[in-house]
């Protein structure tokens, strides 16, 4: 359900269609009102699927002339390759700023409109709905664009006794900090071979948690 | 889902972070540092020069090879939000039943050790490892009393944990709908059909040359034998995994297969993996496990009786015991749906600097687990190159073979591509089964767990086997084991009971696989 944590714009909720319960197969919607009235910039929008086909998003931004119109921005997004298998079913997705048909700036409500077309399904719905604004990056986000900048394009650098820009180093320094850090974490999880503790394989039964 | 670019940044992170602890990556370093003594690397170019040097000696090759094999074990990364248990198993309800499954073996185990009064695991007093190390190459002249022990499970025990696998989210009603499946399996997994099976096995085409087809006595070997060869010899030659891979769908001559095999494995027989073997060896020496037993009852009641595979008793031993003791094989759990089971060591229950995996490498032993080895056994007689090819064969596919999980080549999508592909093209024959009781996934199933070792005839399983690798896909077990009852379906209509059915398929060891997958494939009317 909502959350709130440094960088993710929205907490509650308010279901259309009554209640906190996933629909029925057919259509359900889920809209999604900024705190406060606020109006917020949408880079991207990440969810955990339950069981919907098809996904439309629509955004309610200031329009040309003034006044705030509910503009659609994502419009029959595939979920599941086939609405009656599991493919996709309990997937994570990510959708990003680029992929929108519209400007996500300056939004102040998000509806999410789900499609599920197959009767088999008891219920569908999207869960762990988070949305983030431009600038926040997660870890993960940090560790690829510092490998985009791993085969950086043929110049060599033109430093001409000008010192570099000393923000760009730090921010760079942070990055590799970042990327040491998940290095180090991923190290002390190699196997080293040794099944035993100093020697001692004396076991009691096997634990069933 | 993820977005492209960020996916491949975070494959080739994940690949690059794999092979840099890799002995690949010290001897690349080494070699590009030996390679600056030589004339042709001059200063003003040293990058592009080194990467020449290494381009034209080959080790460009080795480092591509172990790329391509990263590919192909480890799934295409999960988005970053996703926790890693999705990465195992992206269905909630299939990991709990997975879950259940592990509860039932662990119980199982456990009381076995009480009842029989064993310890899962001692140390070997001293005169008792020396013995052991004497008789190691003759392990099967030993005849322990194994009576009391019996198999943690069998597959149909298995079967019957997948017959009753239902998502709750699903509409299960009791009366018959489109809802159902008519088999065995009611779990609405993709599962390809047979115009999508002819896109994906497209070399088995009716148009192209095999291994199994073309090589028979009354086709001249000029017309594709000698050609096919020469080409195996020149990938070989060239030592590139991915062609090798490619070759492999038309089937490996015989001379050439260990050696095919092991490319596209990427095993290279290297000074440390030998001494790793001699490490696991001397771990089986000192400490003896409860799961020993259960090998050595596994083997002694399948393998031993086997006409083709009892002769290599002695090696199925010498595997199986060092492959419990694997603690690299704790890494395929990441993306396996299973989980290694935990215990403590006596006197520190819950205390975590004292919690180990049990067996070593997290996998109990099933009935007819020896079988994965055997066929094996025909193409490698060296110890640790055997044992080599066995490991990575079994983190790349087998272990798909007894875990409950939604993944194409998992053993959940194969019975269900099984029936599927039955009722739809032999919907007579599949709907007499079920009338007199015979669903046909009783009778397939032990194929699929086994993926069929030990009922088809060596040679014939040898070329699955090439396709499998060749394929990177277990898909064609289940293709087979439909087409096989396709095969026989005029006397499959004549039975009526469960028994008489598996006697008609009681014996496939006459069977020639590659006409019957390329007929049913490619030339059965849909």
């Amino acid at each position: 359900m909502g959350c709130v944590s440094d960088g993710v714009i929205f907490s509650a909720l308010s279901w259309l269609g009554g209640g906190t319960e996933p629909a029925r197969p057919g259509v359900a919607v889920i809209d999604i009102r900024f705190p406060r009235g606020a109006a917020a910039d949408v880079q991207e929008i990440v969810f955990r699927n339950f069981y919907t086909a098809f996904l439309s998003v629509r955004v309610q931004r200031p329009g040309p002339g003034g006044p705030r119109r509910w503009v659609t921005c994502l419009r029959d997004h595939r979920l599941m390759p086939c609405p009656h298998t599991e493919e996709g079913s309990q997937d994570y997705f990510s959708l990003h700023r680029h992929q929108m048909l519209c400007d996500m700036d300056q939004v102040t409500a998000v509806r999410f409109i789900l499609r599920q077309p197959s009767p088999v399904w008891l219920h569908f719905t999207i869960e762990e709905l988070q949305i983030f604004p431009p600038g926040q990056k997660s870890p993960q986000k940090d560790f690829t664009s510092w490998l985009s900048q791993l085969t950086p394009p043929e110049q060599p650098a033109s430093l001409h006794g000008e010192l570099p820009d000393p923000e760009k180093v730090s921010t760079e320094v942070q990055q590799m900090w970042v990327l040491t850090e998940v290095i180090r974490a991923r190290q002390a999880a190699a196997r080293i071979g040794r099944f035993d503790v100093d020697g001692c394989y004396d076991i009691n039964l096997l634990s069933y948690t | 889902m993820l977005d492209p670019d960020s996916g491949l940044s975070l494959t080739i992170a994940r690949i690059v972070q794999r092979l840099k602890g890799s002995s690949l990556h010290s001897q690349l370093e080494r070699q590009a540092r030996v390679s600056l003594h030589k004339p042709e690397i001059k200063l003003e170019s040293l990058k592009e020069d080194i990467k020449d040097f290494l381009r034209t000696s080959g080790w460009e090759k080795k480092l591509q090879n172990a790329v391509y094999s990263e590919l192909n074990v480890f799934p295409s990364p999960c988005h970053p939000a996703a926790p890693p248990e999705h990465m195992k198993e992206p269905l909630a309800y299939m990991r709990k039943a997975q879950g259940n499954w592990e509860k039932r073996i662990l119980k199982s185990l456990n009381s076995m050790c009480t009842e029989l009064g064993i310890p899962l695991a001692q140390k070997r007093p001293v005169n008792e490892q020396k013995e052991l190390l004497n008789k190691w190459n003759e392990m099967g002249t030993d005849e322990p009393d194994l009576s009391l022990f019996r198999p943690v499970y069998a597959p149909k025990d298995f079967l019957e944990v997948l017959m009753n696998l239902r998502n709750p989210n699903y509409e299960n009603g009791e009366q018959l709908s489109f809802r159902n499946h008519l088999g065995l399996i009611q779990v609405p997994l993709k599962v390809k059909d047979i115009p999508e099976l002819k896109e994906d096995f497209s070399e088995l085409g009716l148009n192209i040359g095999q291994l199994g087809i073309d090589d028979s006595a009354q086709v001249p070997p000029e017309f594709f034998e000698n050609e096919h060869v020469r080409v195996g010899q020149k990938v070989l030659a060239e030592q590139d995994s991915a062609a090798a891979q490619q070759y492999v769908r038309q089937g490996c001559p015989t001379a050439l297969r260990a050696d095919l095999w092991a490319l596209i494995l990427n095993i290279s027989n290297q000074p440390e993996d030998i001494l790793y073997y001699e490490q696991l060896k001397s771990n089986v020496i000192q400490h003896d496990l409860l799961v020993d037993s259960l090998i050595y009852k596994d083997v002694k009641l399948t393998a031993s009786n086997d006409d083709y595979y009892f002769v290599f008793e002695d090696y199925l031993y010498q595997v199986l015991l060092c492959f419990s003791r694997d603690t690299s094989v704790l890494e395929h759990f990441t993306y396996s749906s299973a989980t290694p089971p935990k215990s403590y060591i006596r006197g520190k229950l819950g205390m975590e600097e004292y919690a180990v995996f049990y067996p070593p490498n997290g996998v109990i032993p099933f009935h007819g687990f020896s079988m994965y080895v055997a066929p094996l056994c025909f193409l490698y007689h060296e110890p640790s190159r055997l044992y080599q090819i066995f490991r990575e064969m079994y983190v790349r596919f087998f272990f798909r073979l007894h875990s409950i999980s939604s993944h194409a080549s998992g053993i959940v999508s194969l019975c269900l591509l099984f029936e599927t592909l039955l009722q739809t093209h032999l919907p007579q024959l599949f709907y007499h089964l079920r009338e007199i009781g015979a669903q046909p996934l009783r009778i397939s199933f032990k194929w699929l767990v086994r993926a069929f070792s030990g009922y088809l005839a060596t040679d014939q399983l040898l070329l699955l086997w090439d396709r499998i690798l060749g394929y990177n896909s277990l898909e064609i077990l289940a293709v087979l084991a439909a087409a096989v009852f396709a095969f026989r379906a005029v006397n499959l209509m004549e039975v009526t009971s469960l028994a008489a059915a598996e006697a008609v398929l009681a014996d496939l060891s006459t069977l020639k696989v590659m006409p019957l997958l390329q007929i049913f494939l490619f030339a059965t009317v849909t």
